[in-house]
């Protein structure tokens, strides 16, 4: 045990002693290089929040970069839930949330009654809902984008979790869904099962499609996965204005959404260039799509995939430039 | 003998129980279930929902929060920032933190070196160095940041209530249950509330973790006070020790064992918190993971969940090796060796010092050199890993899953959810009388009267079938593994690596692969539970094993038992009171991951408090959600304990 103990602090000593030797020859020395950068001026900070669906990062990710590269923004980006993220507005923590689907209530609670939010008009993009399968079960089945035969197939369509019916596959629970109501409503053979998570409900899918097994699920375009499964819609009973007013007696497919911006009402007054770039931002869900796709499928960074974006689409970053 | 027929006794007024509990399911099967429909609210929800949206209004002009909840969070995030610029963050006005990777290398190896020995800090120094390798430096050292605030706070807490808890019956009656509280309150519950208190942030995040965190350490450090020997304190009495010399001489050295493993659980603990923080914007690797859910990376999700089960094995082994250290110092004392301790000290120090300074000037030290990214080849292997398994093992998988479901689950669902609640109401107070005492069963009655109250019976009855099976899995798993292990050094070795992974990997990281295996099912939900809750079962009931008396084991080997008779008859029975706590402690470890069961396909409470947490209007309905899953997990845990102290006092009985 002595002997070894000797050892450590002679070690130790060589150690230090290179230590001292290395910081004598030098290298790049931190603040000589780097000088921080400052922002051109009259931007300030933007704290823009993050929804966790890649479509809107997408969204996000351009705004960040051309609020940075042409106004001169600090851009911060914090990782949040809708919910969370409108809580933000009136304490000053959230500027913008940049795409949003429907929320009525939360727009209520925040833009009329505590008037911490405002909206900025939309973003161009479409929401489809509604209920799908996996490419390969209409093929086979092509009458099955009809739901007046989806009784037809329920036996198809049963799992351990769903007590004898067929399982129509729900999401994430802060997805709007009138699932339950249509399945009674139509009289449909079939059990709503919580998937409870977008990561669930696309894994689902994928193993369907790879695995050619029956399902039945609740999914949205615009997203990512879109591009690398392309499911089929089912046909539910068209929608007309107001058909989804009360929620119990819903026998109709979704009303395609126009995605919108919501500011916070400090951030509007502001004056500031980038709740101007945040006013003027649409584009299609191509545009989004594609972005969304560099992003999880090449997997660049959000940073990268904007700055491709950007490059490639001069025309349309430059009308969301403030003018003058 | 009269002990064993009034066991037997028991046992058929058990059974007959039981037997009028199907008889009666059959015939009222479906009636007075109590279900909710998915956007239905009660009264209550309402009024929990208005309570969150009050705290939302009030937040700047109530002095609650003027005076006392605002300075916590302005201290807290302080208190991380302050960390994040010497280890993480640009800070200063500087483009890189104070002390770049070669100094927080050598600062952190130094430690291990001096507080262990030279094994971890080899050990620690790896570990530092795999960070950069993965290409998480950064990420890295904004979790550790976090996770060193909120443990240093957790400590400074929770070793002095665990030794109050350990001296004093009473307080540890009235902590016990506030413990498990927080143990078995989800998350996902107080993690929207937290940001009405401390808003969005470090602060949060670090209550968040604290909450969570700070349990195991008040709990074990009690445990450890408690066992002390009867005899030993007596001897230190009749040599005239006060209270406080036989709790720092004797009492806290015997539990120093003890209080490592609280420390260690109490780390876990923090860093498994890391992802969920990170839904709140918590900085780190946890962020890391939840991006790569997003697009369902397993890969890149599996190697930051990869530097978190790295940082957390060093965090262990260099706190146990500090606690083994002390022991053997204070047993050996500190006569010799002194001076040349002191040089050792300084000298590692210096190193220590020249690294940071190092680290300080010259940006080669400061920034981690990119050269070899091992990120790359960790996130293929594990994308390939992942794919093969889902695409191979998927049949098999997909059999098992149908087995344990319709097998196991399925009519444990029926029984428990399709009866009327005033059956299970009244067979749960019968059993619990009979099995566990007439304590329990005032548990019990209270428990179904709150589950009713708060609306979610049905939900209630669904997620303790799920439960219940998990639970028993983990038991299944615990006793096995805990068994082997204890007996044996090198399955401790091989073992504990992998357990220590099972604890600390996100559970976000396996959901993926676990999903492609067994679909958005109630089985998901159990595996992930499982993966979960065994570690530390499996741990506990290894600690129990190994504090079984070498005397009671050598004299049962001198008397020709057999390997098993051995482990049956003398080791497992010593070790009641360690199986007993691995057993709580994996149910409540189970009710934990209710939540993260809600998320692949659990549906019930699981999902009530999620969907609380992503929808404005049923927040009131996922705060139900989480105190029924406490009221569970608390009735359960009592009616256990207070069955197994019974079982335990008439031995003869088996």
């Amino acid at each position: 045990m002595a002997v070894t103990r000797n050892y450590g602090p002679r070690a130790l000593a060589l150690v230090a002693g290179a230590g001292l030797l290395l910081s004598g020859c030098g290298g790049a020395k931190v603040g000589e290089t780097q000088a921080a950068s400052d922002g051109k001026g009259g931007c300030g900070t933007v704290n823009l929040a993050i929804n966790p669906w890649v479509g809107y990062e997408a969204n996000a990710a351009v705004i960040a970069y051309v609020a940075e590269k042409e106004l001169g923004c600090t851009v911060v980006k914090k990782d949040l839930k809708e919910e969370v993220a409108w809580q933000g507005f009136g304490t000053g923590e959230v500027d913008a949330v940049v795409e949003n689907w429907g929320h009525d209530d939360l727009k209520k609670k925040y833009i009329d009654e505590q008037k911490t939010a405002v909206s900025a008009g939309v973003t161009g993009n479409k929401g489809v809902i509604g209920w799908f399968v996996p490419p390969w079960m209409a093929e086979k089945y092509p009458d099955i984008t009809d739901w007046k035969n989806l009784n037809k197939y329920a036996d198809l369509f049963k799992t351990s979790e769903s007590g004898g019916k067929g399982q129509m596959l729900d999401g994430d629970p802060s997805f709007v869904t009138n699932d339950e109501a249509l399945v009674k409503n139509l009289d449909l053979n079939y059990k709503v099962v919580y998937a409870g998570s977008e990561a669930a409900l696309i894994t689902a899918f994928r193993q369907a499609e790879k695995q050619k097994t029956p399902l039945l699920g609740y999914f949205y375009d615009p997203q990512w996965f879109m591009s690398e499964v392309k499911l089929v819609k089912v046909n539910l009973p068209e929608y007309t204005e107001g058909c989804d007013a009360d929620a119990e007696k819903v026998a109709c497919d979704y009303p395609v959404y126009d995605l919108d911006k919501i500011v916070s009402k400090k951030f509007a007054d502001s004056g500031s260039p980038a709740y101007q770039l945040v006013k003027n931002f649409t584009w299609t869900n191509d545009d989004q799509n594609l972005v969304a796709k560099y992003i999880s499928e090449d997997k660049m960074s959000a940073e990268d995939a904007a700055a491709k974006w950007v490059k490639d689409n001069p025309d349309k970053v430059k009308a969301w430039l403030p003018q003058g | 003998m009269p002990v064993t027929r009034r066991f037997l006794s028991r046992t058929y007024v058990t059974g007959a129980v039981v037997v009028a509990w199907i008889v009666l399911w059959v015939v009222l099967n479906g009636r007075d279930t109590l279900p909710l429909g998915g956007a239905q609210l009660t009264p209550l929800h309402n009024r929990l929902g208005e309570a969150a949206d009050a705290i939302d209004a009030n937040r700047n002009s109530n002095p609650l929060f003027l005076y006392f909840v605002n300075y916590i969070r302005l201290f807290l995030d302080a208190a991380v920032t302050f960390v994040q610029a010497l280890i993480s963050q640009p800070s200063f006005g500087r483009p890189v933190p104070l002390v770049g990777w070669l100094g927080v290398t050598g600062v952190a190896t130094a430690i291990a070196y001096l507080y262990g020995n030279r094994k971890v800090a080899v050990l620690t120094a790896a570990g530092f160095a795999s960070f950069g390798l993965l290409g998480l430096w950064e990420e890295s050292m904004d979790t550790l940041a976090l996770t060193l605030t909120a443990v240093a706070l957790s400590l400074a807490a929770g070793i002095p209530l665990g030794i109050w808890a350990g001296l004093s019956d009473r307080f540890n009656r009235v902590v016990t249950p506030v413990l498990d509280f927080m143990q078995t309150m989800p998350t996902f519950v107080y993690l929207a509330p937290l940001t009405l208190f401390f808003l969005i942030g470090p602060a949060s995040a670090t209550v968040a973790t604290m909450i969570y965190a700070v349990p195991p350490a008040i709990r074990l450090t009690a445990h450890g006070i408690r066992q002390t020997p009867p005899a030993t304190l007596e001897a230190a009495d009749s040599l005239g020790a006060t209270g406080g010399q036989a709790l720092r001489k004797v009492r806290l050295p015997l539990a120093k064992r003890t209080i490592v493993v609280g420390i260690n659980q109490t780390i876990m603990a923090a860093l498994s918190m890391a992802t969920i923080a990170a839904l709140i914007d918590a900085p780190g690797l946890g962020k890391t993971v939840l991006k790569a859910l997003q697009t369902l990376d397993v890969g890149t999700a599996f190697n930051a969940g990869l530097a978190i089960v790295i940082m957390a094995i060093v965090l262990d082994r260099v706190t146990s090796a500090a606690g083994r250290r002390v022991e053997t110092a204070d047993r050996t004392g500190r006569s010799g060796g002194a001076r040349l301790r002191r040089v050792e000290t300084a000298l590692t120090a210096a190193v220590a010092v020249v690294l940071v300074y190092l680290s300080y000037t010259y940006v080669w030290a400061a920034e981690f050199p990119g050269g070899a990214d091992l990120g790359s080849y960790v996130r293929r292997g594990a994308d390939a890993a992942s794919m093969w398994a889902q695409d191979t093992l998927v049949t098999y998988t997909n059999g098992l899953k149908n087995v344990i479901t319709y097998a196991l689950l399925n009519p444990f669902e029926a029984l428990l959810a399709r009866s009327p609640w005033w059956l299970v109401a009244v067979v749960a107070v019968a059993l619990a009388l009979l099995l566990a005492g007439v304590r329990a069963a005032i548990t019990a009655a209270v428990g179904c009267a709150l589950l009713v109250a708060l609306g979610l019976w049905h939900d209630s009855m669904v997620t303790l079938a799920t439960t219940l099976v998990a639970t028993l899995l983990v038991m299944v798993l615990g006793v096995i593994l805990g068994v082997w292990m204890g007996r044996s050094d090198r399955a401790d070795r091989v073992l504990r690596p992998v357990l220590d992974a099972g604890q600390t990997m996100p559970a976000f990281v396996y959901l993926v692969p676990i999903l492609g295996l067994f679909g958005a099912t109630r089985f998901t939900a159990i595996i992930a539970a499982v993966v979960f809750a065994a570690p530390v079962s499996v741990k506990l009931v290894a600690e129990g094993i190994r504090g079984v008396p070498h005397t009671a084991v050598e004299a049962a080997t001198a008397g020709g038992a057999s390997t098993w008779q051995l482990i049956s008859k003398v080791q497992l029975p010593m070790a009641r009171a360690g199986i007993t706590l691995a057993a709580s402690q994996g149910l409540i470890y189970v009710l934990s991951m209710v939540v993260v069961g809600g998320l692949v396909g659990a549906g019930a409470l699981g999902y009530d408090v999620v969907a609380g947490f992503s929808q404005h209007q049923l927040r009131g309905k996922g705060l139900a959600a989480g105190l029924a899953i406490v009221v569970l997990g608390i009735m359960l845990d009592r009616i256990m304990r207070a069955a197994a102290s019974r079982a335990g006092s008439s031995p003869a009985s088996r």
